[in-house]
């Protein structure tokens, strides 16, 4: 196990190593010249200069890298002398447009984020799973032609235009909401939370119906097998044939994708949370690319490749305690 | 019990039909199967592939796929079992019934331990069990399938077996219900060689100590002739020719069966070529 624990730790290192070589290159190297950007309209030569040395852009690109990882770690300070800036670690540099570190935009912006994906996951896994297994157990009937036609709108509309139809229909022609108004949950709960349900069902339409799909198959698949047989050789009765033998197993690869979604949607959701004008991280992305603020998007980048890489280790964590043939180092 | 509760058969099964609708319209797996097993006897039902034998075994249990129709009598030491509800079909599987699968492996739920599945059945037919009177019956019924250390292996899952002990644990989990009738399906098909004697010496021996009736459902003859007394030859879902095992193996009466037996290779064959069991009237 701790070998295991090990190898994995390693292999999450080297990815996210790779993934930052590679942002680095893409937002540093192949990038317009952030120099000539923060210069500005009247700009020098000279002053070019003076931008590339604070930011370390006129050393080699290895050392640049260098600097950069281990500002990571423990944090460097830009320029010298009596402008030199200290950004403290984990420094993922300053924003070119608000001068604010990154690293602290980023962690203002997680609570957003976080309760966003929070809210769509338990929704979309209710929903997708439920209706899944309905599906599944209604299979062929007029319940289960329903719910697939249901997944296939469901997958073939897009979040942004989901999302304005029901912003349209919710708030404005109906009024069944009330017009997004951006409030602490401490204030009003009830505003909180009418706030955040339509990005919640908007997030959760298109993975409910993938999960539905998912759910639906594999119920179906593992109510074939010859152990669901077995059960019900035994004389255990549909219920607990059901729970005991058709349910875990068919659920268990439910696991591995939950853990993707979910921390793929904890790095910000970019079209909805712009749509609704949440300040998430995905509303962050989105306007540092409209703005060409490297830093900023470089670090939402890293941030999202490191939540996809750390829920990827928690899903093979969590599969060998569900799954006991995955579980290393158990004798044979 | 009268002299003639103990003539009758423990199962008796009466023009058994098992059918199906598909597209091409409906077809007859099993036709008018009629058999009786006697308390305690053992009876292999012998046939190729689509033959009907699994599905005569499948119709027993109630445990047809969908979409299957049955129609004919089955009667267990008396009970009429084509009418049962579900509930009390339910209370008949394991407890009276219980079967042995043809591979042990997939038949075995990879996600619980070979105690809990053992288990399983005990807990479902007697109530106010508690999990650690229950886990004693399990130990036990492994032990008497002879599976060392029991008390060890109890918690293990079942990819941590060999094939043969899978099919121990298969068999342990019929015996912690004392059942009157064991159908085995195939159950030495998917197993090495020397396994499948230890296996099927290991069923006479259960038959032997309980009492329980035995079908065992096979396309092996030689398996057969180890374990049953009375045999059933099927083909496309046709009842052949039935009788004792000395009966079909010294005098055959149907040419199939006859084509059966030339089959099974010799050792004190010549070389030549393998016999199918291809009849003139197929050509």
């Amino acid at each position: 196990m701790i070998r295991f624990l090990a190898n994995r730790l390693l292999g999450m290192v080297v990815v996210l190593f790779l993934v930052c070589l590679f942002t680095y290159v893409i937002f540093f190297v192949l990038s317009p010249d952030p120099a000539v950007q923060i210069c500005g309209k009247n700009c020098t030569p000279e002053a070019i200069d003076q931008i590339r040395a604070n930011l370390g852009l006129d050393q080699p690109f290895w050392a640049q890298f260098w600097t950069f990882l281990t500002g990571l770690f423990t944090g460097r300070t830009y320029g010298t002398g009596v402008n030199a800036i200290d950004c403290a670690a984990p420094c993922l540099g300053y924003s070119f447009q608000t001068s604010q570190p990154v690293f602290d935009m980023i962690l203002q912006r997680l609570p957003v984020s976080a309760t966003v994906a929070v809210g769509a996951a338990v929704l979309w896994l209710l929903a997708g799973v439920s209706a899944g297994l309905l599906s599944a157990v209604k299979e062929g009937r007029f319940a289960d032609r329903f719910i697939t036609g249901l997944t296939l709108t469901g997958m073939s509309v897009p979040n942004y235009v989901l999302a304005l139809t029901l912003q349209f229909l919710l708030v404005v022609t109906l009024g069944w909401l009330p017009f997004p108004r951006a409030v602490p949950f401490s204030e009003d709960p009830a505003q909180w939370f009418l706030n955040f349900l339509m990005p919640w069902i908007v997030l959760s339409i298109g993975a409910a119906a993938v999960y539905t799909r998912l759910t639906r198959a594999n119920v179906i698949e593992t109510l074939q097998e010859n152990y669901v047989r077995t059960a019900r050789a035994k004389g255990l009765s549909p219920g607990l044939v059901w729970r005991r033998h058709a349910l875990r197993p068919a659920l268990t690869p439910i696991v591995t994708i939950f853990g993707m979604d979910f921390a793929g949607l904890l790095g910000g959701a970019l079209i909805t949370e712009t749509v609704f004008g949440l300040n998430g991280i995905g509303k962050l992305a989105a306007d540092s690319i409209t703005k060409n603020d490297q830093p900023v998007i470089m670090g939402v980048t890293l941030l999202a490749a490191f939540l996809v890489v750390v829920g990827n280790m928690v899903v093979d964590l969590l599969y060998t305690a569900i799954d006991p043939r995955v579980r290393v180092g158990s004798a044979t | 019990m009268t002299t003639s509760e103990q003539d009758r058969p423990l199962l008796r099964v009466r023009d058994l039909t098992v059918g199906f609708t598909t597209a091409a319209g409906d077809v007859d797996v099993v036709k008018h199967l009629g058999f009786d097993l006697a308390r305690g006897g053992a009876l292999g039902i012998v046939g190729e592939s689509g033959s009907g034998k699994s599905m005569t075994s499948l119709a027993i249990m109630d445990l047809l796929p969908k979409g299957a129709r049955r129609t004919g009598s089955i009667e267990l030491d008396g009970t009429e079992l084509t009418t049962l509800r579900e509930r009390q079909m339910q209370a008949v599987r394991g407890d009276r019934i219980a079967m042995v699968f043809q591979d042990p492996l997939s038949s075995l739920n990879p996600y619980y331990t070979v105690g809990t599945q053992i288990a399983e059945a005990y807990r479902a037919h007697r109530t106010g069990v508690t999990r650690r009177q229950a886990r004693k019956v399990a130990i036990e019924a492994m032990e008497r399938v002879h599976i060392h250390d029991a008390a060890r292996r109890v918690d293990h899952y079942p990819h941590q077996f060999s094939g043969g002990m899978r099919q121990r644990v298969m068999i342990a989990m019929t015996l912690s219900m004392e059942p009157d009738l064991i159908i085995a399906d195939e159950p030495t098909t998917a197993l090495d060689v020397t396994v499948q004697a230890q296996i099927l010496d290991l069923l006479a021996e259960i038959r032997r100590d309980t009492g329980a009736g035995l079908i065992l459902i096979t396309h092996d003859l030689a398996v057969v002739s180890e374990v049953a007394d009375h045999i059933v030859v099927m083909r496309d879902g046709d009842l052949v020719e039935q009788g004792t095992a000395e009966r079909i193996f010294c005098d055959p009466q149907a040419d199939y069966t006859r084509m059966l037996l030339d089959a099974v290779p010799r050792i004190d064959d010549e070389i030549g070529l393998l016999r199918t069991t291809t009849t003139e009237e197929d050509r």
